[in-house]
This record gives structure tokens, sequence and C-alpha cells, in this order.
């Protein structure tokens, strides 16, 4: 049962108190969009054994959703970071990279 | 025979007398003995029969590992299936039976699959019951149904009598196991500061350190694991623990421990069972070893044990589990045995070492007690059928021919030991082959890690693979101490205990007996005693193919049993190396999971049980429901009023009632559950536009307006009525199951996606207490009540105005789920019964008359009108429903609003909502499928079209229902056949209108 730590309220919370939101950093395609664009906003989804980023929700908790990088081989945890952005930071890249040389995800690495 | 000797017996009260019965047969055993050594000491060495040959077995081992000696325990409700003799400690009149036999232990009609054992060979069942495919339903599934299955499951109808909890503890280490490397390695740890948990699953502590001798500090084993237990009690930061298994570990440091607190009392009163659920930054899993037995001919016959048991139930019990013991060994340990025995004045006729040259120190210390030793020897076969009589002596490196019998009435054997080393592997530590000491010990460079990436669990004494006092104790300091470090704590003090240097003669591996031994003798080699399975099954399983030793586990199942291989897994899987020609780490292990020893099903669940599995939500209302008739109907975690029942009434009757006297004077309805989400801030409306297929942002303040929200699929996933409450203020209405999701839901986008957009949102479900006022004199009893203008004017259909009714402030909303004059009038929660109480007394005079959500569904249905969860099932978009005046043509962009022009979705051949009503007015059965020509491609009936709900109106006298039809709109009166339930029998129905009752509107709009 995994464990993270909230960005927002700092809490040390255990996987009851949390709702798995899937893959983070996906960009909405709405009206106009192509089907192909469509198609890979709504069901196109990364399953890397290895480093993921992926949204989580405090929801018996605080109730903020967040960010967290994980390996899904190891459950090691990288680093947590709220969700109001559009890429991880870069101290969390940078820690991954030193963990995980040669890592890629998307079209990060 | 097995007997209580005149002395000995450290864990016992020889004082004592504790009466139990097994099988119906009265017996004595002594204060702290086991249910096992109890047995033994009454000369019950036959407790049960195996499983598929239904083959005597007796008692093996002494702890968890135990295969044979599982009981029925308790009687009526306390009745327990599949309890290890071995861990079941005797308490005043313990009730005990065995299993797996008909019609007695003694005598087992069973048995007779042993004569057919060259056939029951492994892979039997997928072999023999394949043809012909007919016989498997009618006659292979109920007879092997009937044979299958070990010990008897409680009735169905009784309820477990006992209590369980949950425990929650947050330490910094936690120890795994309180023999003396357990012990040593909490009080190395506990010198840090560190909060320390040490669980031991016995009674007792120190382990089997005292069974088998040796001396630490200078003390005997017994008073060194007294002083310490001592110190570590005096320390405040560390917690011990007894009869608590540590279960299971998980990921980030969440380990399982198994408390049984009653279990060894005859009066219990509190908890039996206490799950402990345990956040530990560091594990020492101190779990100890467990011997393996050596699979030769007849091995699995009553009186056969481990070399360590018949040590554990002499020293520990003061049994002698023979008159008569031979011992069979390939390594130095079992030889403690023969001593032990010998000294306490039991006859050991032979030591039989399957080494050429025998052992060291141990052997020669046994042979000058005059025990006679034979070398490079092994045991051909075992006599005897329910208990031993003697055993064939033959050499080690032949097939069997035997040189001599040897009468006797107990074998103890030992295959050398393997470390327990479940804890380590349940959440990915891996292993490594130790050739020298022929097992696998963790592999320190490969162990579970945790949310920092870094390792939690650390394996300390014979878990790691150290087998001498000496080494167990100085790598249990060690091992203390570096979790210690590793937690930031200082270095610890402490002293490492000493122990003198023992040096014995390494082991033989031997996994078959003798070397090469003939076939009747290898189909007689048990490798798992609970399950059946021998040597010649995982070599008939190999020569078939079954090289992964995963597969062999599963085509033989072979460990498989309620002890998870704890005995044979290691036997069985040299076996398969050896009869692949592989190395034993190339075949590697099957894996370990959690619970180490299965757990109760009360200790899961807990608290969670009864009336409080889930919470249960209620309205303001609720207890005026219960006292007046309510048939209740569970709504999400809500309990809602089907109907209200009275004197001599049925469910239908009561319903056919209430839709009655709503139509045609005054209904009431608690409302309360529909949630109420209020979304407030400069941007709501906006927000709100991308919510709702509909367009909000144009509602003006004191209007309401009907709206669908739908998943980014497309999929209509919610509706209700939206409420203008000012310019930055919305009330969000959902349906009574959908609060918290669509509350989520709206956090979701607002925190993910659109996070700049200036928009707050609270859910006030419980906030208000909701009642619906309904029917043709609904304004008559809101203008007796009096305080505001609810006339048509003021506050007309889809309004809304604050005010107040008999002195109660109140929010009135004009909306009709039901097609009549209705007004839903909110009141603060806590003056929601007083409220109630005021309309019911005025309604009076119009027999106003509370109804349920069976009369609500009823008319919403008369009106045509949808209901999520019956005419939606998450695959339904707005459009199928003749939805298209609730979707906006103006919005550029609403949630779902690209899923919905997506090929399948406009797609014409989609089914349509429509009415349908049969041809002689009875009900449709609901969820029945419109046949359509033809078959498909499963030569199942092609469909056109199913029934979504479904009534009898009481308004018009006859069935109605709606349904999904393909190009159902435009077939109107067109009669199609739905198929009832039974899958024959032919129902047809006419397409019409779904709007059944009052067409243009007329009764909501006066």
């Amino acid at each position: 049962m995994l464990t993270f730590e909230c960005p927002c309220c700092g809490a040390h919370a255990d996987e009851t108190e949390l709702h798995a939101g899937g893959e983070a950093h996906i960009k909405r395609f709405g009206p106009g969009a192509s089907d192909d664009d469509f198609e890979g906003y709504l069901f196109t989804r990364e399953n890397p054994k290895g480093v993921h980023f992926e949204r989580w929700r405090h929801v018996n908790g605080c109730g903020k959703w967040f960010h967290a990088a994980r390996c899904t081989m190891t459950m090691e945890v990288f680093g947590t970071y709220p969700a109001q952005t559009f890429q991880p930071p870069k101290d969390l890249l940078d820690k991954i990279t030193e963990k995980r040389p040669g890592w890629s995800w998307r079209d990060l690495s | 025979m097995s007997i209580r000797l005149a002395t000995g017996g450290r864990l016992i009260d020889r004082n004592s007398t504790v009466k139990f019965t097994f099988n119906g047969k009265s017996m004595t055993g002594a204060d702290g003995d086991t249910l096992a050594s109890a047995l033994l000491a009454n000369d019950q060495m036959l407790v049960g029969r195996s499983f598929k040959y239904h083959r005597p077995r007796g008692i093996v081992a002494s702890g968890a590992e135990e295969p044979n000696a599982l009981v029925n325990l308790g009687q009526g409700a306390h009745h327990e299936p599949n309890q290890r003799a071995t861990t079941t400690e005797l308490f005043p009149n313990l009730i005990a039976t065995s299993q797996n036999h008909w019609p007695s232990l003694e005598y087992d009609i069973g048995a007779l699959n042993g004569f057919f054992a060259r056939y029951l060979t492994a892979g039997f069942y997928y072999k023999t019951f394949m043809q012909p495919r007919a016989f498997w339903k009618h006659v292979y599934e109920p007879f092997i149904r009937q044979s299958a299955g070990l010990g008897k499951a409680p009735d169905p109808e009784t309820r477990d009598p006992d209590i369980y909890e949950h425990f929650y503890a947050f330490v910094d280490v936690l120890v795994v196991g309180g023999g003396v490397a357990g012990l040593q390695a909490a009080r190395a740890a506990g010198e840090s500061g560190a909060k320390v948990l040490v669980l031991e699953q016995t009674a007792f502590w120190g382990g089997r350190a005292p069974v088998d001798g040796g001396e630490i500090d200078g003390l005997s084993p017994d008073d060194w694991i007294k002083k310490t237990v001592q110190a570590l009690e005096a320390m405040p930061n560390v917690t011990l623990r007894t009869r608590n298994m540590g279960a299971g570990v998980y990921d980030h440091g969440y380990v399982l421990g198994y408390e049984r607190l009653t279990d060894h009392l005859a009066n219990t009163r509190g908890p039996r069972h206490r799950l402990w659920r345990i956040r530990a930054r560091q594990v020492i899993a101190a779990t100890g070893a467990i011997e393996r037995p050596i699979s030769f001919a007849g091995n699995d016959v009553p009186g056969v044990m481990l070399a360590s048991a018949a040590r554990d139930y002499l020293i520990n019990f003061g049994i002698a589990v023979g008159r008569k013991t031979v011992v069979v060994t390939n390594n130095d340990d079992a030889y403690r045995t023969a001593i032990a025995l010998k000294k306490a004045g039991q006859d050991v006729p032979v030591v039989i070492d399957a080494r050429e040259f025998g052992g060291g120190a141990l052997m020669q210390e046994a042979k000058a007690l005059g025990i006679r030793v034979e070398t490079g020897r092994a045991i051909a076969k075992v006599k005897g059928g329910k208990r031993v009589t003697g055993v064939a002596l033959c050499a080690m490196a032949g097939g069997g021919a035997m040189v001599e019998e040897i009468a006797c009435d107990a074998v103890a054997m030992s295959g050398g030991w393997s470390p327990v080393v479940h804890l380590w592997s349940h959440c990915g530590g891996k292993l490594t082959w130790d050739d020298e000491q022929s097992f696998f010990r963790p592999d320190s460079s490969k162990a579970p890690t945790g949310a920092d990436g870094q390792a939690f669990v650390v394996c300390a004494g014979a878990a790691d693979g150290h087998m001498h006092l000496r080494y167990v104790l100085q790598d249990a300091d060690l091992k203390g101490k570096g979790v210690a470090v590793s937690l930031g704590c200082d270095r610890p003090q402490t002293t490492l205990p000493t122990a003198p240097d023992s040096v014995e003669t390494p082991l033989m591996p031997v996994w078959l007996m003798p070397a090469n031994a003939w076939d009747d003798l290898r189909m007689k080699a048990w490798l798992d005693f609970q399950n059946d399975v021998k040597v010649s099954d995982v070599q008939l399983a190999a020569r078939e193919g079954y090289e992964s030793v995963e597969h062999t586990k599963r085509y033989t199942t072979l460990g498989m049993a309620t002890d998870q291989g704890k005995l044979s897994n290691i036997n069985g899987l040299a076996t398969l190396a050896a009869s692949l020609g592989e190395d034993i780490p190339n075949v590697g292990t099957t894996t370990f999971r959690p619970p180490y020893t299965p757990i109760s099903m009360g200790a899961i669940a807990g608290e969670a049980r009864g009336e409080i599995f889930q919470p249960l939500r209620k309205t303001p209302l609720h207890d005026w429901h219960e006292a007046n008739g309510a048939h209740w109907e569970p709504v999400g975690h809500w309990r809602r009023p089907y109907c209200f029942l009275r004197d001599g009434e049925d469910v239908e009757q009561a319903v056919h009632r209430e839709v009655l006297a709503t139509r045609n004077s005054l209904g009431l309805l608690d409302a309360s559950t529909l949630g109420k989400i209020i979304v407030k801030g400069p941007d709501a409306g906006r927000f709100l536009d991308m919510l709702y297929t509909n367009m909000m942002s144009t509602l003006k303040p004191g209007k309401c307006r009907y709206g669908l929200m739908c998943s980014e699929n497309g999929f209509l996933s919610d509706d209700g009525v939206v409420a203008r409450i000012d310019e930055d203020t919305f009330l969000c209405h959902t349906t009574t199951g959908g609060a918290d999701r669509i509350h989520a839901h709206m956090e979701e986008w607002l925190q993910t996606e659109w996070w700049d957009w200036q928009v707050y949102t609270a859910n006030v479900t419980e906030q208000y207490a909701q009642v619906a006022v309904v029917g043709p004199n609904a304004r008559k009893l809101l203008e007796k009540l009096g305080g505001m203008d609810v006339g048509k004017e003021t506050l007309p259909f889809m309004g809304w105005v604050d005010g107040t009714l008999a002195g109660f402030p109140v929010r009135v909303y004009r909306i009709s789920f039901s097609g009549e004059l209705s007004y839903e009038i909110a009141v603060p929660a806590h003056l929601g019964r007083a409220f109630w109480d005021k309309v019911l007394e005025a309604g009076a005079e119009w027999d106003a008359t509370p109804y349920g959500t069976e009369a609500l569904h009823i008319m919403r249905a008369e009106k045509g009108f949808i209901m999520i969860g019956d005419e939606t099932d998450g695959t339904i978009i707005p459009q199928d429903l003749g939805l298209h005046w609730a979707i906006s043509k103006k919005k550029d962009d609403y949630l779902g609003k690209r899923a919905q022009a997506r090929s399948h979705m406009t797609d014409p051949e989609r089914w349509q909502l429509v009415g349908l009503e049969t041809l002689d007015g009875s009900v449709l059965p609901d969820g029945a499928y419109a046949v359509a020509p033809g078959n498909n491609a499963n030569g199942q009936r092609n469909t056109q079209g199913r029934v979504t709900s479904t009534y009898h109106s009481p308004t018009l006298g006859k069935g109605i229902a709606m349904g999904l039809v393909r190009h159902g709109p435009d077939r109107m009166d067109e009669v199609i056949t739905f198929i009832g339930d039974d899958g024959e029998t032919e129902h047809k129905a006419r397409i019409v209108n779904p709007v059944f009752f009052d067409p243009e509107g007329e009764k909501q709009n006066v």
C-alpha cells in the first residue's frame, strides 16, 4: 500500500486517503480536434515499466489533486508536485535522471 | 507409542490438568500444551487423512509449518475448519475433530483411492475428465465437488459470534520474530532510541534456542532470554507482543500483524483477533528457519516426524514421540534429537546418516552415549500403516535393496534447514542459492525497497542463513545496529552476546533417499503431505514438459495447500531440477505470497460488519419515515422510503395509493437526498457552460434550468435543476447518488484543467432538508402556511424565491418531476422535521400523502422524464434520449461535445428512446430485449431494442414503459416483440410517444 506526501497540505498520506487519477500531463482536445488527436487524448496511455507520472487526489484529506513521479516497478516515489502545471519541475527531473539514468517518458527524459 | 515422560517439559505446568475431546473421546493435557502435544501425550499420533488418497497422517512438525494435523475446532457458530493442532494452544473443554475421512478416522472408505494411486498421478483431472464433453456437468463435476475440499465449511446460515478489530501502529523498527535473533536485534535497535515493535507468533519468547541448547554470555538460553526480555520491557520505546504473527509485508513498509487474543482461552471476552496495520520505516525479519523432511518411501506414515519437532516435543512438553525412535539425517543437527532422546532414557536404535563419513562432534557425542550410527546408509522404506513399525535400511547410493530391518515406532528425519524468507520475499526481495548449506537465503543486494528507493527489510539470524547460535547472535546484533544507523540514530553501544564456537560437518544434499530409489519407492516418497504430491508426480510433470516451477506447481498442486509448501517447496523444486538436469537456482522458487499462515476472515473485516459495515446516511426526516411505515430502499449510502405501508397494504397497493393521492390532491416527498452543490465565483457561469450540455451562463437570477452533464466520452452522467442565486452564484442539484461524484468531477476539472478560473464549489447537500409539495392542491397548502406569495405570476414555473412559510425560512423552487403543480421547498436541515410536521398538519384537509421513490418513478415515467441509471447505463448519450433540446448549439465547447461528434455517436442506427405499451395493458418485463429477424454470428437472435423503465401506471390503469429501439421515433405505432426473462415468452408492445400523461403540460402550468 503506497504512501505519498501531499504537496498541498504536507500530509504523509496513505493510499486509503487517496484517489488514483491515472496519467498526468494529458493535453485536452475538444471540438474541432482531429480524430487522431481526440483518440490520443481520450484513450491512449503510457504503460511504462519504470518512471511514470501520475495524478492523485488527496480525497480523504485536503481534497487537492497533485502529481507524483513514481517507478512502477519498485514503487519508489521520486517526488510529488501540485497539479497546476504543464510539466514536472526541473529539480524533480534532475533527481529522476540521477536515479534512473537514461529514463524517458513521453517526450520527457 | 508416544507418551508423556515423568519429567521435563519447559513450557507445561505438570500440576495442571486440562480436559479436552478429540473425535468425541475425552483426553487430558496440561497448561502450556498445544493441541498437538496434548494429542501426543494421549498417544494420538494419527490425526487426519490426506487430501487425495486418504492416507493415515500423523503430526509431522511442531509449529506453523505443520501440513497434516489440521482439525475442526469448536462447535456450532464457533466451528472452524483447518486449524493447525501445532499452533493451537490447549484450553479447558476444547473440542476438536479430525477431517477428510468417512465414516471414521480409523476406517476411511476414501482410502480406496490409494489403490488407484497409479492412475491418480499429476494432471489426473486434466487427463481423465476431458471426454465425453457432456459428462463434465452431470457426472465429473458433481463427483469432484463432493470429494474435494479440506475440512467442513461453517453452515452458511451461522454468523461468527466473535468480534474482531483493526489496530494501527507506526514504528521506526518492526522486528518480526521473538527468538534470540529477534530479541537481540530489538535490543540493539531499541538502545538507539528508535521506536521498536517486536512481534512473536507463539506465546513465548526465545524461539527454539532453549531446545537446541548452548550457552549465551555464560547463561543457559532460557536465562539469557528471560534477562533480555526484561531489559526490553524496561525500554519505554520498545513494545513486545506475543501471539502476534507478522503476516505480510507490503509496499512502502506496510506490514500486517495478526494477533490472536483469546484463541487460547476457554471463556473469552473482547476481540478474538486483532489485525495490526503497521507502517514501519524498517523491518527486521528474524523469522528463523524450518527443517526439511527427507523423501523416502513411507515418509508420510504416522510416527515419521521432523527431528526438530521430536526434540521440541521432548524438551518443551516432556513427550517422547516413540519408545524406539530411529533418526535419519543428512546433517549434524539431527544428532541433537538422538542425544536428547537418549538422555531422556528413550531408545534410539540407530542414527542413519546419509553422509558416507557421517558427522562431527555431535556424532561422536551420540556414539559415546552408545547410540548406533550407520553412515552412508538410507531408509529404503518405512514399515507400517497407521503407525510406524520399523524401517528397512539400505545403502544410500543404491536403489533400495534392504540390508536390515530395524523395528521402531517413530522416525525423526532431518533433510537440513531452510531459512524462512517469506517476509523478505513478499515485497520483492530476491533470493540466492547457498551451495554450501543447500538453501535459498536472502540476497542482501536485492532487498525490498520502499518509497525512498532504499531497502526497508533486512533478515537477521537463521532467516538470513546463519545456522549456529554464535553467528545468529552476531548477525542479529549487526542488523539491529545497522537499521538504527540507517534511520539516522546514533550507533547503539550494546555489547555483542557471545556463544561458544561450534564446528559442524557440512550436510550432504539429499533430495531422494536412497539416491537411485526404484519406481515403487518413489511413488511412496512424499513431497507435499497435505496435497498428496510425491517425487514420482514431479518427475512425471518434468517428463511431460513442465519446465517452469510455477507451471509444475499448478500441474501437480505441489505447495498449493494451506501450508503453502513450507515443508515441500525446496524438496519439490530440487526434485524438478534433478529431473530437468538443471541446477536448483536455475529452476528458482515459486512466489511467496502473504499471509505467512492463513489469517481469519473476521480479522480482515475487523469492525466493518453488520450495521457498521458502511455508514448509513439519514435525512432530517428519516425518523419520521421509520415511524410511519417506510419500506426502505438503499440509494447510495442513503435509505429512502420506497413507499409508506399502511395497515393491511402490500407494497403495490401503497404505491398505487400514493400516486393517485398525489395526482388527485396532494403528495409530499422527502427530496433532501438530492445533491446540492454551490458553484460560485466570477467564472461560475463559464464553468457551468463547460460542465452542462446546455447554456447556464444565460440563466437569470431567480430562475431554474434543467441541465445534463456528460463525461468527456460524451456519455450522459448526471442531470438536475440548476438555480441561479445571484450573478456569481449557482446552486446545482444532482441525482441522489451523484452528489459526491459530481462534486469530485467539478473539483477535478477546476483543479487540473481550468485552475486559473475563479470558481469555488461547496457540497451543501446535507445542509438542507428539501420537501416536494406536489399535486393540484400544492399552492393552496403553501398559501395556508402563509408568509410569501407563491402565485402563478410571482413564482412561475422554473422560478425560485426566498421567503418564509409558516415562520420557517425557506427557499421555494417551482420545479416538477411529476408533471403536477409542484414546489420543492428547502429549509435549513435542523428545521426540516418541524417544517415537515407543519406541512403534514396543514395538509390534512387535502389528505396530504407522503410518497416514496416508487411513486416518484412512476409519475416521472408517466411524463416521459428520464432517470439516470434507468435510461442511462454509461453508454447512452443525450441524443439517444431525444434530449436535443437540452444541448446547446451555440456553445463552442462543453465536456462531451467532441466525443458526441464521433462517427459511432452520430450513427443513425443507435437505439433511440420511445414509449412502449403492451397490447393487453400488461407490464413489460424490465430489461427485456426486442427481437429482430435473423440470428447473429453466435446463433443468438438479433435484437432491436430493450426496455429501460417499466411500470404499472395507476393514473392510466395500464402498463407503461420506456425503452431504446432502433429507429424508434420513426416507427410510431409499430408493434415489436420483447422476450421475457425465461427466454421464450413473447410480449408484444406498440411504440408510442414516451410522454404518456398530460403531454401539453397543462397540469403543472397553473
